[in-house]
């Protein structure tokens, strides 16, 4: 949050309609994404009630438990959804980027899978956790599609911590990253009230759309919770019929009830997901969106390939201090790196840098662009310019930058004053140690921005320092060296 | 009678108070500035009806299902004399309790008042506590209370107190799960605020036997299932900093009459039933006198009070109504279009807004300069 959001929303109350916070899609939008929409009883820690998934809008697949305290309807749910799943990994494994350099293979697809809200992200973790560690021989076997699928559901939930990665998102997020609504981010949480703020349907406004969606009965909870009114009138009732049915004709109707029940519980929400992809797609990307999904291709490439080969890596029920240290600290530069690449794609995320006073826009009063810098052992090309601006800098010499137009040429800041700032130029000139190439350095009255570097970029004091805290007031769980062991595949699920 | 005592039974009007549990004395914390609800709780009126008769009835339900898997978790601790609850404690906290009885509370034989029930908590609590061992006792369902504004609150917490180390020790059960060493942040300080409900009535109780509040212990134990099964695991919490809110905010509930003198004297928020108990106040009349009241909505209202919608539909308009870190963000600016004035230069700054009317409008400025042309 800043004052430019803040500033969005309470643009977006008097409009009636949400304000975009970005001038492109920073979100890479998979061509065949697989769109999931879970629910889970209430009350259990991870008890599947049913789903709706698919990659294509018109043929949403249903899957439903008839009794979800039942271990094998459970082992039998979760058995559909790896098939589904996993022919969809697969998928994305058959072809070979052919455009991709060095001697790395790199698959042309990665798997895209979209969920509503940080519910879903946190129903997808749960259902890895409880189906990775199942084998499909000894006491209590699973089909032997269960553990793959609690593999991948697991490496999708990891890589949706990365800053930047797009193979398993959470479409509120995503929207509440591109888009300001007229209510608070609490109720940003509900995907419906949220789509109706950015894309209200009729000739309503943002704020009556989403007064609307906050009706249970005409818009169902997103999920994975389920209404509470639905659970005690319409799910319970159904449950308890198809328990009751004595007979398969009885039980066969129970379930098509049963069934109808949930899909309209359901419907609406898989509806408004491919709304809101269709929606992200009419907006250009980013220049650097394919950089990042390459490299989450990159990732899912290792990772199915190391799969296949049986070398993958164990996925412990926690991490060692050492590896969670380790992890933190690479999203940190992750998130860092991330914020700096959308400053360059994007001049309202630049804004956040120049309101912090990290990044300035200005107009070029003077340059040098043959100064040589003899100081060293051999002389080079460091041209100065300078550049007038009213934006509150914030900068020490010696600071790197970079423009977003010069994306090659490294920036370092010779000095600061109230109204202009120096820039010493290296890099991205051409060949010549005595003359820049044309157009290679900034001319007088260009105007130009420069902001923080994609990979020396460092954010302050954002790191939490959460390894004091007990779990219980939000830190880290308490570290216990993990042993694979037989007992996890028969681990009760009740 | 005590006035500020009968000045809120009038403010109640004719119905009973409305009674309080852990979880509505946990929720006096969740927006200690508001001055509505605080006068509304102390005063003992039932605010989901109020906010159903002004039009904008709160969703709170409770799903079966959960409510269910809630009473078999603790029906299976507490089984066989809460033989799971004991092992645990001995072997997951290392407690050295010696061979133990189960004693319900709630088993007094007949319906026993709550007065009745409370006298029978503290006469067994004191022998406990009097005594040099541990008394070797697991209670369950104590009867407790909490003097709210006036009022005693009496709390009927389905949790078990003994006694090890010279210490009483709370028991919550909970039935949301720790998986791998997490349980989910929201419910965990739920379940933390409401545990210290309780050991702040323990320790009333105990004080009026003469033992000092450490007679019972800031750490409390909370069971939850473990991973994906039904068996229990046990934490120790400790619940000092929601000990000191919790003073803090019941403390200010008693000290109402600054904001009762400033009200109107005929206020009241009686819904005037009938005799087939339906509310006949007229709506408006209702909405003007919960109006005179201050409140301070956030969003956070909408998970902690049943006055929220309404309170919503009043601050439309206003940037709490999006959020403190909003508000804050916009340097506590109450009033959108003030927001939006000041940003365009159309609203002169008022003392104290010079510098946030800056930031405004170069917030404007770059986000009209990027935005231009971009649809
Ligand atoms: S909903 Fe209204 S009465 Fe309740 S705490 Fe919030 S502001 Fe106060």
């Amino acid at each position: 949050m800043s004052i430019l959001t803040a500033l969005a929303r309470a643009e977006a109350v008097e409009s009636g309609r949400a304000q975009p916070l970005t001038t492109v899609r920073h979100t890479h939008v998979a061509e065949r994404p697989l769109v999931l929409v879970p629910l889970s009883l209430a009350g259990e820690a991870a008890a599947p009630l049913a789903a709706i998934v698919g990659t294509d809008p018109g043929e949403p697949r249903l899957l439903v438990v008839a009794n979800p305290r039942d271990r094998t309807q459970r082992f039998d749910f979760v058995a559909e959804l790896a098939r589904v799943v996993l022919s969809y990994v697969d998928g994305c494994a058959r072809s070979v980027d052919t455009g991709a350099g060095g001697t790395k293979l790199r698959y042309a697809e990665a798997p895209q899978v979209i969920v509503p809200n940080r519910g879903g992200v946190e129903f997808v973790r749960l259902l890895g956790r409880s189906t990775r560690f199942r084998r499909p021989f000894g006491p209590y076997p699973v089909h032997r599609t269960v553990p793959i699928l609690g593999q991948w559901l697991t490496f999708l939930r990891e890589r949706a911590d990365h800053p930047g990665s797009s193979m398993l998102l959470a479409m509120t997020s995503v929207l509440s990253e591109h888009w300001a609504t007229g209510q608070s981010g609490l109720e940003d949480a509900n995907l419906a009230a949220l789509l109706g703020w950015i894309d209200p349907p009729g000739d309503l406004d943002g704020a009556g759309a989403a007064a609307l969606a906050e009706d249970p009965l005409r818009s169902p909870p997103a999920g994975p919770s389920t209404d509470p009114t639905f659970d005690n009138e319409i799910l319970a009732p159904a449950l308890a019929a198809v328990a009751r049915s004595i007979d398969d004709f009885a039980r066969e109707r129970a379930l098509a009830a049963l069934t109808a029940a949930v899909a309209d519980q359901m419907r609406p929400t898989w509806d408004l997901t491919w709304q809101a992809v269709r929606l992200l797609r009419t907006r250009p990307a980013g220049a650097s969106v394919e950089t990042r999904w390459a490299m989450d291709r990159d990732v899912f490439t290792m990772y199915h390939m190391a799969l296949a080969e049986g070398t993958a890596l164990p996925q412990p029920r926690r991490d060692s201090a050492v590896a969670a240290a380790g992890r933190l600290d690479r999203l940190e530069r992750e998130q860092a790196r991330y914020d700096a690449q959308r400053a360059l794609d994007d001049p309202l995320v630049m804004a956040e840098f120049r309101l912090s006073g990290e990044a300035f826009t200005g107009t070029v009063v003077a340059a040098s662009p043959n100064r040589v810098d003899t100081s060293g052992k051999k002389a080079a090309l460091r041209p100065h310019i300078t550049v007038q601006t009213d934006d509150p800098v914030r900068l020490e010499p010696g600071a790197h930058l970079v423009s977003p137009a010069r994306l090659a040429q490294q920036a370092t800041v010779v000095s600061v004053s109230s109204v202009d700032v120096v820039l010493e130029l290296s890099k991205g000139m051409g060949r010549s140690t005595k003359q820049p190439a044309p157009g290679s350095v900034p001319e007088v009255g260009d105007r130009v921005t420069y902001g923080p570097v994609t990979d020396a970029y460092q954010p302050p004091g954002r790191f939490p320092s959460r390894d004091d805290t007990p779990w219980t007031h939000g830190g880290p769980p308490p570290v216990i060296e993990y042993h694979a062991s037989d007992n996890d595949a028969v681990e009760d699920w009740s | 009678m005590d006035p500020l005592v009968d000045r809120l039974d009038r403010i109640r009007g004719t119905v009973a108070p409305r009674n309080h549990n852990a979880r509505t004395i946990a929720a006096l914390t969740s927006n200690p500035g508001c001055g509505r609800r605080g006068l509304m709780d102390a005063a003992g009126v039932n605010k989901g009806a109020v906010a159903g008769q002004l039009g904008f009835p709160a969703g709170f339900g409770q799903s079966r299902f959960a409510i269910a898997r809630g009473n078999a978790f603790e029906a299976q601790v507490k089984a066989d004399g809460a033989a799971e609850l004991l092992q645990l404690l001995r072997d997951r906290l290392g407690l050295a309790i010696p061979e133990v009885a189960y004693d319900d509370l709630s088993n007094v034989g007949g319906n026993a008042s709550r007065e009745v029930r409370y006298a029978r908590t503290k006469a067994l609590l004191a022998r406990a506590a009097s005594e040099r061992d541990d008394a070797g006792t697991l209670f369950d369902h104590p009867m407790l209370r909490l003097e709210i504004a006036g009022y005693y609150a009496y709390l009927e917490p389905d949790l078990i107190a003994f006694r090890a180390g010279g210490k009483f020790h709370v028991v919550e059960i909970k039935s949301f799960a720790v998986i791998d060493g997490q349980a989910d942040p929201g419910k965990t300080a739920a379940a933390a605020t409401q545990s210290a409900v309780y050991v702040m009535a323990m320790r009333e109780l105990l004080a009026e036997l003469g033992h000092p509040p450490e007679s019972v212990s800031h750490d409390v134990v909370l069971v939850c299932p473990e991973n994906f099964a039904n068996r229990p695991t046990a934490t120790l919490v400790d619940v000092r900093k929601q000990l000191t809110v919790l003073r803090r905010q019941l403390s200010r509930l008693t000290r109402l009459e600054s904001i009762l003198d400033a009200l109107p004297a005929g206020l009241s928020f009686d819904l005037a039933y009938d005799s087939d108990q339906q509310a006949t106040r007229p709506a408006d009349e209702l909405r003007k006198a919960v109006s005179t009241i201050d409140a301070r909505y956030s969003p956070d209202c909408l998970g902690t009070c049943e006055m929220a919608f309404f309170c919503r539909d009043e601050s439309a308009g206003s940037t709490s109504a999006l959020g403190r870190s909003v508000r804050d963000d916009l340097g506590g600016v109450e009033s959108i279009g003030t927001v939006l004035g000041l940003a365009r230069g159309t609203l002169t700054p008022g003392a104290g807004q010079e510098e946030i009317a800056g930031l405004l409008r170069f917030a404007h400025k770059l986000r009209t300069e990027c935005l231009d042309g971009i649809g």
